[in-house]
């Protein structure tokens, strides 16, 4: 993996993209106007912004799910398209999309298993990320054994199967009620303070942008668009807890989101604006 | 989560005490109301003919399953293999829809007489191909729309892990239609049986079920007509059971809960 990739290569580098989608009439819908982001090794991004913002799409253009219209997208130093192929990312989906016929370990092993990992060292990764998810219990279980929470624990896991550098994910917990959704977000911070990995995270919830990511790109609809990056700056992921939650510079980091997404950036003011990057 | 299953006491003991019940009624409504035997048979009778003629109902059983399971192995080898070729290319697709379609509103055993024509009345082939067009209707169908089951997320993930087309067949497409493959066979497997023993009633070589009901019917023998028909009850029952299970088996965690 790419692990001995320097620092100074980004983990993810947006350079001017646009993605348009062809309609039957007309121009077609214009998703992402000119978009660039960089995200470094380690970083925590989250996309916020409504529906219609583009953030899925920019997600699935990093991951060469969806080609750009025009623009480049790099991970790692490299096109996106060969990040893909050389299995540089993980990427987890807001429904879990286990495959219902293989048992949790099973699911676990699909991506080592499909590349070829023999069957000990498999079953060796898949025992280890059962732990880190806390379902050491139900490896043998089904997916349709596991509540909707354990579900997406098991695809966090299989994301994590090939180690990689960058975690893509897609609303992961977008499905889950709100106190199974604060556990998982404890959980994937623990996750990601000891896995090191860059993590670009697409949600529509405001407070799970702000407690988990350094920066929070808060983006526009119609078309889609950056409009302002915020940088967290609630110290390291492994000092990340529960009573964050409660911490001054959490709410007031809340408030600045909120603000954003509501367009009112007139409100914000501005000698309390710590390293928001307006575009 | 699995729902609770029923006990063994009402899986196995409520049917038997409805079907004695119902017996019993029939029996006592026959002989009661003295109906005669061409209109109804009295079950103790038809069970009577039925222990003794138990070799000759077997022979036919035998005749008739053998030409359904010949039916039902051609037919559902074709509608999985086109099934295959359909979903992989659009062209094939295209062309077969309006066949299959075609012969999916044909009642299947008229072509009965016509392909007696064609093989010789001497063949049991006419009746294995009738039972293997009824076949091949259902299970084509039900494949193909399992091979077109694949969810978005599934296919996004294959093309995350960059594999081969091969490869995501195997891991995702057939996994996915197996549950659809085996619909589709029970459903045909009950069809197997009644189209190679209708296919019979237009001609062809004696000894199966068909043939035998109409030739006791005939000689009106209406005690072992029924006797037959009790026969090929046990038939399609044993056929319907035995896919049953298969599916049971086969298919036992494919279930897709969202």
């Amino acid at each position: 993996m790419s692990t001995s990739m320097t620092n100074d290569v980004p983990a993810v580098r947006v350079q001017g993209v646009t993605r348009i989608f062809a309609a039957r009439k007309g121009s077609g819908v214009t998703a992402l106007d000119d978009v660039s982001l960089t995200v470094a090794p380690g970083e925590f991004v989250s996309l916020i912004g409504p529906s219609g913002c583009g953030k899925s799409t920019l997600l699935r253009l990093v991951a060469d799910l969806d080609v750009p219209t025009s623009g480049s997208i790099e991970v790692f130093g490299k096109p996106a398209r060969q990040a893909r192929i050389d299995q540089d990312y993980g990427i987890a989906f807001q429904q879990a999309g286990l495959l219902p016929w293989r048992t949790v370990a099973g699911n676990i092993e699909l991506p080592l298993e499909l590349h070829g990992v023999g069957k000990a060292a498999r079953r060796a990764r898949a025992a280890e990320l059962i732990a880190l998810v806390g379902l050491a219990d139900f490896a043998s279980h089904y997916p349709d054994q596991l509540s909707g929470g354990m579900q997406q624990r098991v695809a966090i896991a299989r994301s994590l199967a090939e180690s990689p550098s960058l975690l893509l994910m897609d609303e992961p917990f977008g499905a889950l009620d709100e106190m199974t959704r604060e556990r998982m977000q404890n959980e994937l911070v623990r996750i990601c303070a000891e896995t090191q990995a860059a993590v670009v995270f697409v949600t529509h919830s405001i407070p799970e942008a702000v407690f988990l990511s350094n920066r929070v790109v808060v983006m526009s609809p119609r078309p889609g668009r950056i409009r302002s990056i915020v940088s967290v700056g609630l110290g390291e992921m492994s000092g990340r807890g529960e009573d964050l939650r409660e911490d001054e510079g959490f709410f007031h980091a809340l408030s600045q989101v909120r603000e954003l997404l509501h367009g009112d950036e007139a409100g914000i003011n501005p000698t309390g604006v710590r390293g928001v990057e307006t575009r | 989560m699995r729902t609770a299953q029923p006990g063994l006491l009402q899986i196995v003991l409520a049917p038997i005490v409805f079907g004695v019940a119902v017996i019993l009624l029939w029996q006592g409504l026959v002989t009661g109301l003295a109906i005669k035997a061409f209109i109804l048979p009295a079950p103790f009778a038809i069970g009577a003919e039925f222990t003794a003629n138990l070799q000759n109902v077997a022979n036919g059983m035998a005749v008739t399953g053998r030409n359904a399971l010949i039916g039902l192995v051609i037919g559902a080898l074709l509608g999985i293999a086109l099934a295959i070729v359909s979903a992989l290319a659009r062209l094939f697709d295209g062309m077969a829809a309006p066949v299959v379609a075609a012969l999916s509103v044909v009642p299947i055993v008229a072509l009965a007489p016509v392909l007696y024509t064609m093989f010789g009345a001497g063949a049991e082939t006419a009746r294995q191909l009738v039972a293997a067009l009824a076949v091949f209707v259902p299970v084509y169908f039900n494949t193909l729309k399992g091979l077109r089951m694949v969810r978005p997320v599934h296919r996004d993930l294959m093309r995350a892990y960059a594999v081969t087309n091969w490869q995501a067949t195997r891991a995702v497409t057939l996994p996915t239609a197996l549950p659809f493959v085996f619909t589709g066979l029970r459903i045909a497997s009950s069809l197997a049986v009644i189209s190679a023993l209708i296919a019979e009633y237009f001609g062809g070589p004696v000894g199966g079920l068909g043939k035998s009901i109409t030739s006791a019917a005939s000689s009106s023998n209406y005690g072992l007509a029924w006797a037959y028909v009790l026969g090929s009850i046990i038939l399609g029952l044993a056929f319907y059971c035995a896919a049953l299970i298969v599916e049971t088996l086969v298919t036992r965690n494919h279930t897709q809960h969202q």
